[in-house]
């Protein structure tokens, strides 16, 4: 299998600024057709041709999974990152064409629950769109919690809320509000599953209330994707195609690969779905694991390497790729 | 090209048999002499015209005798075709997986017509001709995955994925290698295959799951699976095991030719779009040693994998006792001279 | 000693720890027999609040009142005694209703008792692996007939004879967690009539 998943050819059908930080794209098929349907909370993998850089994101794919006319995604500038994002804002305009993947889901529904209780946090928002279209077309009984900075950053706040009466409640940072996550967990009937997206310590602040709280493990969901990052630059021997590559301090280790030619499967790049995972040969050095993939014994076991999101400090590292 | 159907029986009479064209197109699973567990995954993509590779599901001449043998297994015991309740979207997937594919693929026997969600569907071979609406299961006389099922040869594993595994949640199993659906519904990849000896020591199962969780959309993989069968039955299930296991006993060197029989899955896995389930068919391909043998390189390369099994899997797959009487029916085929790599006829 | 050692098995034989209290919002405990020993044992560890959460279902079965005055001793916000699963398990499916996320389930005793009542526990929404387990007793089986799907409570030997459809069957280690139960096939299904000795392997 080559790496990454099947390709989809795009054409921009509309860049829609929606406040001030995050703008939304719409992509349709090029040539026309329908695109594939796919289930909420799936992303696709966006192709960025920057110059001579060829950046892939990640991004939650927020439309309708039923409408198999357009995609739409919902990009947030961030500019201290590494220039997808404002690629993304400066670059793509309407009628481009690009190559976005074919939908992945890694954080799907648990179709089995009585009740899908969703806790959102800034651009987090944008897997729940996909989803509650999805559960309000089937019936589903769900719940979404949305924490946002201030009502004008509380990107698409207001229409959920008339789009769901009853099921959206909207938290503001700037006026002292916030999820009362305690009352809520200790409330919910059992067969009920949380899902969180959002900034890593909200994340790590459901995982950990819930575990408290003595809910189970396999009922606390949760998706975030792991901006490669940057470091020391560094050196990285292939064993089996024979090549020696350079990783550049703004470059991750699986895009130093791709741009030496070296064939690396990944689904999500950011150290979630365990795809890319490579062997290593030998080292002499640490390595910086950054991902969510590997478990504790094996990052300390130095055997394996994420490349899409993790680095090495050191003399030598040679990989079985 | 139109394809014949037959007109036969899996039961009884066993009036089943193999066109000259269905054996040559017969997906022989050894492609070295010798067999062991692997993770033999490839890619589910069109593959030799003509051969079971080429098409998404393949249709035989089998199939009109096939769906008929299927139905009645249903009429005897239902339980054979169960779907848990979040699992009805996934059945949704799968109807529309199987029309889309059998009407772009076989349009001089199939036909799918959308006008939005109101579907018609039109299988001649089967003389149905359905009109439904998309996601309505009112509209269906069975449950989605029921009803596409009843028409699709193989049986169906229909998967959920959580918790990164896959759970075995739904399926349609009528023409089984001595496992119980009724039993393994719910269970997850482990559970299912615990009964399978060695595999698991051999860290197999972590490595196929591994693979099949990352499955994607549009981008479907297959393997091929095998064990043996006396006479053309294709339920061979763990209920009726107190009826069709008798019929191991009694084969000669005068009969064994006719009555036993390689059975071959050609298992394909495939990403469902809504439910992001796995769907996993299981096609099941009969041929009686006497027609395989017809095959020369077949015919020595049987011989020596059955020779050369380890004892753990003739028992596991049912054989044990009929082994040595195999071997010696299929050394007379075999003069000793190489085979060449892989599963072809050396003539084609 | 109530407690018993299994030896390694296949994946789907469910495998059984030792029950301690975990935090949670309340805590629903069903046990048959021995089961109760697993309880009285955790109750050496748990917080004086532990209890006033709990919900004890007991069925004594042939212990008699060998452990239940002991059980209520403990003092749980609602104690039950009940003379079979049969019976407790409609006052069972009415606890899970009460019951939010965060509840936290205790099965210990027989492996009929702990896989119905887990099978009743999974129905309600809680993931089998969040439910703690503990056996203690009776090693003897429950076992479903592939073939008439009839439940054989209590088997102890290898074949024995399914108390429905009266085939001789053997036992598998094959477990179905839906049905709470162990796979018999027909012993004698290649060789009519050739039925093995019995052997009593459980007790």
């Amino acid at each position: 299998m080559s790496a990454g998943t099947a390709k989809l050819n795009v054409t921009v059908a509309e860049v829609k600024p929606i406040n001030d930080l995050v703008t939304r794209f719409k992509f349709v098929r090029t040539g026309g057709g329908d695109l594939p349907t796919f289930s909420g909370g799936a992303h696709t993998v966006v192709e960025m041709q920057d110059g001579d850089i060829t950046r892939l994101n990640a991004y939650s794919l927020m439309s309708n999974p039923a409408d198999r006319g357009a995609y739409t995604i919902s990009v947030r500038r961030d500019d201290q990152g590494r220039g997808g994002s404002k690629f993304m804002h400066n670059k793509v305009k309407e009628g481009m064409e690009m190559v976005i993947s074919n939908p992945v889901n890694l954080f799907s529904l648990d179709l089995r629950a009585k009740k899908h209780l969703m806790l959102a946090g800034g651009i987090g928002i944008t897997p729940f769109m996909a989803q509650m279209h999805q559960l309000s077309m089937m019936g589903g009984n769900f719940e979404l919690h949305y924490s946002v900075r201030t009502a004008s950053l509380g990107t698409y706040a207001k229409e959920l809320a008339e789009r769901y009466p009853g099921k959206v409640h909207i938290y503001h940072d700037d006026q002292k509000e916030a999820i009362d996550l305690k009352t809520l967990l200790a409330n919910q009937p059992l067969g009920t599953h949380v899902y969180v997206c959002g900034p890593k310590g909200m994340i790590n602040w459901v995982h950990s209330t819930a575990g408290e709280m003595g809910w189970p493990r396999e009922a606390v969901h949760s998706e975030e994707f792991l901006a490669p990052a940057s470091g020391k630059p560094f050196e990285v021997k292939c064993a089996v195609s024979n090549k020696i590559v350079q990783v550049g301090e703004h470059q991750s280790l699986l895009e130093a690969l791709e741009a030496a030619g070296i064939d690396a499967p990944y689904l999500c790049r950011g150290g979630a779905c365990g795809q890319c995972e490579t062997n290593v040969i030998g080292y002499d050095g640490k390595f910086l694991h950054y991902d969510h993939w590997l478990t504790d014994e094996q990052k300390a076991g130095g055997k394996h390497i994420m490349p899409c999101v993790s680095r090495f400090e050191g003399k030598t590292l040679v990989l079985d790729r | 090209m139109t394809i014949q159907f037959n007109d036969e029986t899996f039961h009884g009479d066993f009036t089943f048999k193999n066109s000259d064209w269905a054996i040559k197109r017969f997906p022989f699973p050894f492609h070295e002499d010798s067999y062991m567990y692997s993770v033999n995954m490839e890619p589910h993509t069109s593959y030799r015209p003509g051969s079971v590779f080429e098409r998404t599901f393949d249709v035989d001449e089998h199939y009109v005798s096939e769906m008929k043998d299927r139905a009645r297994v249903l009429a005897n015991d239902p339980l054979r075709c169960q779907s848990l309740p979040h699992m009805t979207l996934a059945g949704w997937d799968l109807v529309e997986l199987i029309m889309e594919a059998k009407a772009r693929e076989y349009p001089d026997l199939f036909e799918l017509h959308k006008d939005g969600n109101r579907w018609r569907w039109i299988n001649k071979p089967l003389g149905i001709d359905d009109t439904f609406t998309f996601l309505d299961e009112s509209t269906l006389p069975y449950g989605p995955m029921e009803y596409i099922t009843r028409q699709t040869q193989g049986d169906f594993a229909v998967l959920d994925q959580r918790d990164d595994n896959l759970w075995m949640d739904a399926g349609m199993v009528t023409t089984q290698a001595d496992w119980s659906l009724d039993f393994d519904i719910g269970m997850n990849f482990f559970e299912w295959h615990a009964p399978v000896p060695k595999a698991h020591e051999m860290g197999i199962f972590v490595r196929a799951l591994k693979f099949l969780l990352n499955i994607q959309q549009g981008q479907p993989a297959r393997r091929l699976n095998w064990t043996m069968t006396v006479n053309p039955l294709l339920d061979t299930s763990p209920e009726n095991y107190h009826k069709w296991g008798v019929m191991k006993q009694g084969l000669t060197m005068e009969n064994i030719g006719e009555k036993q029989h390689l059975r071959v899955e050609l298992q394909t896995f495939f990403r469902l779009p809504r439910s992001n389930a796995l769907v996993f068919p299981i096609r099941c391909y009969l041929i009686r040693f006497e027609d395989l043998v017809t095959v020369p390189k077949w015919a020595r390369r049987l011989h020596r994998v059955i020779r050369d099994l380890p004892e753990e899997l003739a028992t596991y797959k049912g054989f044990i006792d009929n082994r040595p009487l195999m071997v010696e029916y299929l050394s007379q085929f075999d003069d000793g001279s190489p085979t060449s790599d892989g599963i072809w006829p050396d003539d084609d | 000693m109530s407690k018993t050692e299994f030896p390694p098995s296949i994946t789907s034989r469910p495998v059984y720890g030792e029950l301690e209290a975990r935090s949670g919002s309340g805590h629903l405990m069903i046990a048959d027999a021995e089961g109760a020993e697993a309880i009285l044992d955790l109750a050496e560890s748990a917080d004086k609040d532990f209890w006033a959460k709990a919900h004890v279902i007991y069925i004594p079965k042939k212990t008699g009142t060998k452990y239940s005055s002991q059980l209520e001793e403990l003092g749980a916000g609602q104690y039950y005694a009940g003379p079979s699963y049969e019976a407790a398990q409609s006052r069972i499916r009415r606890a899970l209703q009460d019951c939010h996320m965060g509840t936290q389930v205790y099965l210990s005793g027989t492996e009929s008792l702990m896989g119905q009542a887990m099978a009743e526990a999974t129905a309600a929404g809680i993931p089998h692996t969040a439910i703690q387990t503990e056996h203690r007793g009776s090693t003897a089986r429950r076992m479903q007939c592939v073939h008439c799907k009839g439940i054989t409570e209590d088997v102890t030997t290898d074949p024995f004879e399914c108390s429905h459809c009266g085939l001789s069957l053997f036992v598998r280690d094959h477990y179905s967690r839906r049905l709470a139960a162990f796979q018999g096939v027909r012993v004698d299904a290649e060789d009519p009539g050739n039925i093995p000795e019995k052997v009593e392997l459980f007790k």
